[in-house]
């Protein structure tokens, strides 16, 4: 993974935050695939990061392989057509098609079109880099925002405190989602842990049809800690049981890093502004969930 | 007087941006306000700095030896805090360009 | 056959590659024969059951930006719901094909045809072509890859046909033999220099930000592009009227050489005032005449200008509204000639709202009301909406 390698699809030069969790998301899985794809990129962070957004036409286009980027929830809908296309076309053999979008992109206003391009069986790898709100606009809440977190959309104040997903859930499960349209691989991933997540994304690779990767990626602008200190919180989610890493590959759950033990939830939540205000009574709620996650997944 | 980039004659129906990696051209380096320098003495090879970099801003030299591209570095730190052997320290960002000590 | 089925036949025989689309009242039986023609081996494209129309369109740019030939229809919510895309497609100036089978845009909520669904997209760039028979349909759809594709123009468009009145009636159509469709209509062949094409062996990104220092100057591209469509659908039109014996152009100016009074409109109610139009010269020797818009967009302003300079009164039926300001056909036609030096009285109607029939009589009160503003030189009233029920709202009859 150099400046300019040799199948290195995403270079220097972008336009991220110091410290970005998503590039890092993206450094992994793109350039463990490989320079034969064609990407479509919604409206996230990575959109105007990677694609020059906004600077036409000095060319800031900090990849090697072709990219379109249409509107913030097409994602799913405009690699099914680009499937759709290169089959008919006759073009379709070798060809990787990638959907990259952020959190919002995915659970939020991208679910409707990833939903319907995984129903239909098309050929495509989607890549959600997970930064827990729709931190392009400045951090607004999205469906994948951990309970309780801050952000400008759930602020803290008097009258409420943070996210509130009601009825209690720590974020909207997209993984379990994609999983239960039957699709043939599932799998999340963190930035802290680049093996495993280029060890799947090279599975997923090998595979037909749709394919799910749900990165965890930490932002530091956004979520208020060091620069310095993102791949420090991305391992710090695992190793507190927050965020599990596992693949799902044809119904069969494999949990791929196994915890002997959970740190303490704290040690995670407490390196970050969002979370500055937690009371004992968030703080245990939010361990019960994950508790109740690590039981779904059949876990210690 | 430079010849304009664009004219009626290449100037594109929609805009597309034709140069893959034209990135390279934005020296993001010009953000950093720390800049890392790595103790190439206390370097274990390990790669772990280029791995967790999300600048694509430090690679391996002929000798073997991790070195930061400080065309491309923002500064964020992230080598440093996660190099091994704390090899790497991060000092306040001077007018001069920076190099290695050996 | 049907207007649906028409279009159908029309998308298959210009061999499309990709179709992407929702069902919609009453554009559901084109997206039917169109997955039956792919599951029967008669069309051979790929067919993406879109969940939405956003997605069918998302589906749609997709498919084109990697050099397929693609074709979608919709209309009224399904084409609103496209909204967004639809700037996009046009913006990336891809030659998608759409059939919109017009229909009222709720609320009022109704299955009916007016053409206040394709008014929303007017400003969109996408070309608008409103059709009077099935045939033209069938023709127009074949006619509009070529538009559409051709290297001056590279915008999408739309084939506007009456919901109900055309989609679901049956008409004698003739269709060409495939051979001869197919040498008027090679394949889409896009290249990676030129148009949006993503393509492994010459990466670029499409699609991406613009910043104020250039995007007036694609806004202006997009705007020559529709001037060179006039251009472009004359050029096509004449083509195919050679080919297959069929011409329309981008207006008929039906009987309007020596009219006094002409009325202009879109859609099947143009087929209703022909109709009108000889039966009032040969029974009562009105000077009247018909002025058919086709082309909606790109407007047709020197065709409209050049048929009604010697007119004297000039009626303008929509089968939409403006609300705030009246009806949008009226509004085209009032700035097409303002500055002409012509000066026939304009009058303003709408009719046939919500699939309401613009019936022989109504046509006749048109003309009425426009001989009367011939002679006198004034308007009655400043927007006379056709078939109202006086009863129940308005200024008492």
């Amino acid at each position: 993974m150099t400046v300019a390698g040799e199948e290195s699809v995403l270079v220097a030069g972008h336009r991220a935050c110091p410290g970005c969790g998503g590039i890092l998301a993206l450094k992994y899985a793109l350039n463990a695939l490989g320079r034969n794809m064609i990407v479509h990129v919604a409206t996230s962070c990575m959109e105007v990061s990677i694609m020059g957004g906004g600077v036409f036409p000095r060319g800031e286009y900090a990849l090697t392989v072709p990219s379109l980027h249409t509107a913030f929830e097409t994602s799913g809908a405009v690699v099914s057509g680009m499937d759709a296309g290169l089959k008919a076309l006759g073009k379709r053999e070798g060809v990787n098609l990638v959907a990259i979008a952020g959190d919002g992109g995915t659970a939020d206003i991208g679910l409707q079109t990833l939903s319907g391009a995984a129903e239909r069986g098309h050929d495509f790898i989607y890549i959600c880099y997970d930064n827990e709100a729709y931190m392009n606009t400045g951090n607004q809440r999205s469906g994948t925002t951990t309970l309780f977190a801050a952000t400008t959309t759930s602020p803290v104040g008097a009258k409420k405190r943070g996210e509130q997903h009601l009825p209690l859930r720590l974020k909207k499960d997209m993984p379990a989602i994609m999983a239960a349209h039957g699709i043939p691989y599932v799998a999340t991933g963190s930035v802290a842990y680049p093996g495993d997540l280029v060890r799947k994304v090279k599975k997923a690779a090998a595979i037909h049809g749709p394919r799910y990767i749900h990165i965890h990626a930490p932002c530091p602008t956004g979520w208020g800690f060091p620069e310095s200190k993102t791949i420090e919180v991305a391992r710090l989610a695992v190793q507190t049981g927050s965020w599990v890493l596992y693949e799902i590959e044809d119904g069969e759950l494999n949990v791929t890093l196994k915890l002997p033990q959970r740190r303490p939830l704290k040690e995670y939540l407490s390196m970050q502004k969002r979370f500055r205000h937690l009371n004992e009574t968030e703080l245990s709620q939010i361990q019960q969930l994950v508790d109740r996650k690590w039981t779904e997944l059949g876990l210690q | 007087m430079s010849k304009p980039y664009w004219t009626k004659e290449n100037f594109p129906i929609t805009p597309i941006i034709r140069n893959p990696a034209g990135s390279l051209a934005f020296k993001c380096g010009l953000w950093r306000t720390t800049t890392p320098i790595i103790d190439s003495q206390k370097c274990t090879k390990c790669g772990l700095c280029e791995v967790y970099c999300p600048d694509e801003a430090v690679h391996k030299s002929e000798k073997g030896v991790f070195e930061i591209n400080y065309d491309y570095c923002k500064g964020c730190g992230i080598c440093a805090n996660e190099c091994p052997p704390k090899a790497i320290r991060m000092v306040a960002e001077v007018e001069e360009s920076c190099t290695s000590e050996s | 056959m049907s207007g649906n089925r028409a279009v159908a036949e029309a998308a298959k025989l210009a061999k499309v590659n990709v179709v992407s689309a929702y069902p919609i009242t009453p554009q559901t039986s084109i997206v039917e024969y169109l997955s039956e023609f792919v599951a029967n081996g008669e069309l051979a494209a790929e067919f993406v059951q879109a969940e939405s129309e956003f997605g069918a369109m998302s589906a749609c740019i997709g498919a084109s930006s990697v050099g397929a030939r693609v074709f979608t229809a919709t209309c009224s919510q399904g084409l609103a719901l496209m909204h967004e895309l639809n700037y996009v497609a046009a913006g990336l100036r891809l030659p998608i094909v759409m059939a919109v089978t017009n229909r009222q845009l709720s609320q009022p909520l109704g299955m009916w045809c007016d053409h206040s669904d394709a008014m929303g997209e007017r400003d969109s760039g996408w070309i608008q072509i409103y059709v009077e028979s099935c045939q033209e349909a069938f023709d127009t759809v074949i006619q509009a890859f070529k538009i559409s594709e051709d290297r001056e123009v590279l915008l999408p468009t739309m084939v506007c046909l009456d919901g109900f009145i055309l989609s679901h009636t049956s008409e004698p159509v003739d269709v060409p033999d495939s051979q001869i469709i197919q040498d008027f209509l090679p394949p889409y062949k896009p290249d990676s220099e030129y148009h949006t094409l993503l393509d492994v062996q010459k990466p670029l990104a499409a699609g991406g930000g613009c910043p104020p220092a250039f995007t007036m100057e694609f806004d202006y591209k997009k705007y020559e592009a529709q001037e060179n469509a006039k251009e472009v659908i004359r050029k096509v039109d004449t083509e195919f009227g050679d080919t297959f014996g069929r011409r329309y152009g981008l207006v008929e100016a039906y009987r309007c050489e020596d009219a006094d009074v002409i009325l202009a409109g879109m859609g099947t109610m143009i087929g209703t005032a022909k109709e009108v139009a000889d039966k009032l010269r040969q029974e009562k020797g009105w000077p009247v005449g018909v002025l058919k818009l086709r082309s909606y967009r790109p407007f047709p302003k020197e065709d409209v200008a050049r048929a009604t300079a010697g007119s004297k009164a000039l009626a303008v039926v929509s089968r939409a509204v403006s609300y705030g300001v009246g009806a949008p056909v009226y509004s085209d036609v009032a700035a097409a000639i303002s500055n002409s030096g012509q000066k026939p009285v304009l009058l303003n109607f709408i009719a046939g709202m919500g699939g309401r029939d613009v019936t022989q009589k109504n046509i006749a009160q048109v003309f009425e009301q426009g001989l009367k503003a011939a002679q006198t030189g004034e308007v009655q009233s400043e927007i006379e909406w056709v078939g109202l029920n006086k009863n129940l709202v308005g200024a008492s009859p």
